[in-house]
């Protein structure tokens, strides 16, 4: 709400009292004058009163338990009222001696007007900040869920790879004619390695054997798309193999070796990926020719690399486990798992 | 005769269209590439009237095999990435088809070709359409050249500036000049708006390469680049330059 309105409506609302007060002066026989006098310059105070406490409200909102202190605070703030009407009005009407005994003998019931009138104020503004911040929270929760659930689909696009997969769909369907046997296959290669996709969630651990065993149906089906030039060799140590790593860490960092490869180059390629036991650490190296002329201009660079060095960090937090080098021709991807020992 | 290239660097992508083409005994199909660079080739060795094309292929994607070709045969992109669409239709595309495509989805870009090659040709609105740059046209990260036979990628990074040329646009690099068959308007909308400046109705600088503004005469100026050129800024150059370069 914009402050003039806010103004006026204080404004507004201390006339009416004002008013309400005359008038009552009036028809119990005091002179007009005289009554609204009092009338305004009480009005003006405690809404004056009012008007601070809600302020201080805004930059300090006590909780439902400290509301002992808002009582206490408003019959203070009364009572600094009252004693600024007493002395003012003293000024104001002193020839009045007879009205002056009678606000001296209604001096009580005017601190508890007082009081009500501050606290009337002071519980409708606590009021509606209050709700305003639960509309607040409810926005922000909405928009956290929001940013949830769209991270969360952007996981699921990932995993799934429409490229790869309508690539992969569209190979299938030129094998179905001339060469069935091979489409049949390519099928089944393509849903162990969807089903691999989807089976576990993001956070668990799987030994390198199944890793190795996923990364392969992916290649597999890269092989049969690009036979004529791609070339994989997978050399692993015998201990490595029970070694534990987060499920689906190699695919992407294979995948942007072969795009790499492929679409920087027009030679025929061959990846190479290796893994090893280095003191209490799996250490998983892919090396992919590239052309270095290329290499920082490629927009492809990133992505893949930098969720996964957020979700090497983010499980193991440590910003020195994906580690990227290019050595003449050949860039050489090495990520390190520390092993729980 | 209807001669036909297919371009795509995945065999089994291009056997595919192959097949579909059988149904076309006047369609004959002169060669398969591997990729844009035997593309640019063929396209200039056989003339073909119609080319399936793919977009992401090594080096060079299929939009830029296209830059490099001068007469451009009726185009049917093939390609799994459904992104491009509108930049291929900018191109003045014949047809889109998304993998996997089905013969009947096929059949129905070729009869788009066939009538679109029965009518009178009506260079008018394609051109008009090749005016109008993209709405949000993607940002250049380079740009790919031929220098005779010879196919270059120059990374935007290394352009000094550019210059109009005629119908072409001349970009200096530290290596030398290139022509490039494009407008101005074309390089100013896709070149990042805060390393390139149009200083010129006939010159864009790279900001990189700016080392000092001198007056010329009396409300005109010249910019000096890194490696001693003198381009001459117009008025609404030079506030746009001082707008880029806050001050």
């Amino acid at each position: 709400m914009p402050p003039f309105r806010i103004i006026a409506l204080y404004v507004g609302w201390g006339l009416l009292w004002a008013g309400v007060q005359g008038w009552v002066l009036c028809t119990t026989g005091f002179p007009v004058n005289l009554a609204f006098t009092d009338a305004l310059l009480t009005n003006v105070l405690v809404i004056t009163g009012g008007c601070a406490m809600s302020i201080t409200l805004r930059f300090y909102r006590p909780g439902v338990r400290q509301v002992v202190y808002l009582m206490c605070w408003s019959l203070g703030l009364a009572g600094v009222c009252l004693l600024m009407y007493t002395t003012a009005i003293e000024q104001l009407l002193k020839p009045e001696t007879d009205y002056l005994a009678f606000i001296d003998q209604t001096l009580p019931v005017r601190l508890a007007f007082n009081w009500l009138m501050i606290l009337f104020i002071v519980l409708q503004n606590w009021l509606w900040l209050y709700i305003k911040e639960k509309q607040q929270a409810e926005e922000r929760k909405a928009a956290t869920e929001k940013l949830a659930r769209e991270a969360e689909l952007f996981t699921l696009r990932q995993q799934l790879q429409p490229h790869f997969l309508f690539n992969s769909l569209n190979s299938i369907s030129a094998l179905v004619n001339t060469r069935p046997e091979q489409a049949r296959k390519m099928v089944q290669q393509l849903s162990e390695f969807l089903r691999g996709t989807l089976r576990r969630d993001n956070q668990s651990m799987v030994p390198l054997a199944d890793e190795l065993q996923h990364l392969q149906f992916y290649l597999e089906i890269e092989k049969v798309r690009f036979g004529h030039r791609l070339q994989t060799e997978i050399i692993c140590e015998e201990e490595a193999l029970p070694l534990q790593l987060p499920y689906l860490l190699l695919q992407p960092i294979v995948e942007n070796a072969i795009k790499f490869g492929l679409y920087d180059t027009l030679d025929d390629i061959l990846i190479r990926i290796s893994a090893h036991v280095q003191d209490s650490l799996l250490v998983i190296s892919t090396q992919n020719p590239f052309d270095g002329e290329l290499l920082q201009h490629k927009q492809g660079t990133g992505f893949g690399l930098d969720s996964l060095r957020r979700r090497l960090y983010l499980l193991y937090a440590r910003h020195d486990l994906l580690t990227t080098e290019h050595q003449g021709q050949v860039f050489s991807t090495t990520v390190k798992i520390p092993q729980k020992l | 005769m209807i001669k036909c290239l297919v371009i795509d660097d995945e065999p089994l992508a291009r056997s595919i269209v192959c097949d579909y083409l059988q149904q076309y005994p006047q369609v004959q199909l002169v060669q398969e590439c591997n990729n844009g660079f035997e593309g640019v080739k063929a396209i200039m060795q056989h003339q073909p009237d119609l080319i399936f094309l793919d977009i992401q292929m090594p080096k060079i994607n299929g939009f830029e095999m296209l830059e490099l070709v001068e007469q451009v045969p009726g185009v049917i992109f093939t390609t799994a990435f459904d992104e491009y669409a509108i930049k291929a239709f900018e191109t003045n595309a014949v047809d889109y088809l998304l993998k996997p495509f089905t013969q009947e989805r096929f059949d129905a870009a070729m009869k788009k070709w066939l009538q679109k090659q029965a009518q009178p040709v009506k260079e008018a609105p394609a051109k008009a359409l090749e005016q109008v740059p993209a709405k949000q046209p993607e940002e250049q990260v380079r740009v790919v050249v031929k220098v005779n036979n010879d196919i270059r990628i120059i990374p935007v990074q290394d352009i000094l500036y550019l210059e109009a040329y005629d119908d072409y646009v001349k970009i200096y690099t530290s290596t030398g000049c290139f022509l490039k068959k494009k407008t101005m308007g074309y390089y100013e909308k896709t070149l990042e708006e805060k390393q390139f400046v149009r200083v010129h109705r006939s010159y864009i600088i790279a900001l990189s390469q700016l080392t000092r503004i001198e007056p010329l005469e009396k409300e005109t100026h010249v910019a000096l680049l890194k490696n001693g050129t003198r381009i001459p800024l117009s008025k609404s150059g030079y506030s746009r330059l001082k707008a880029v370069l806050g001050i």
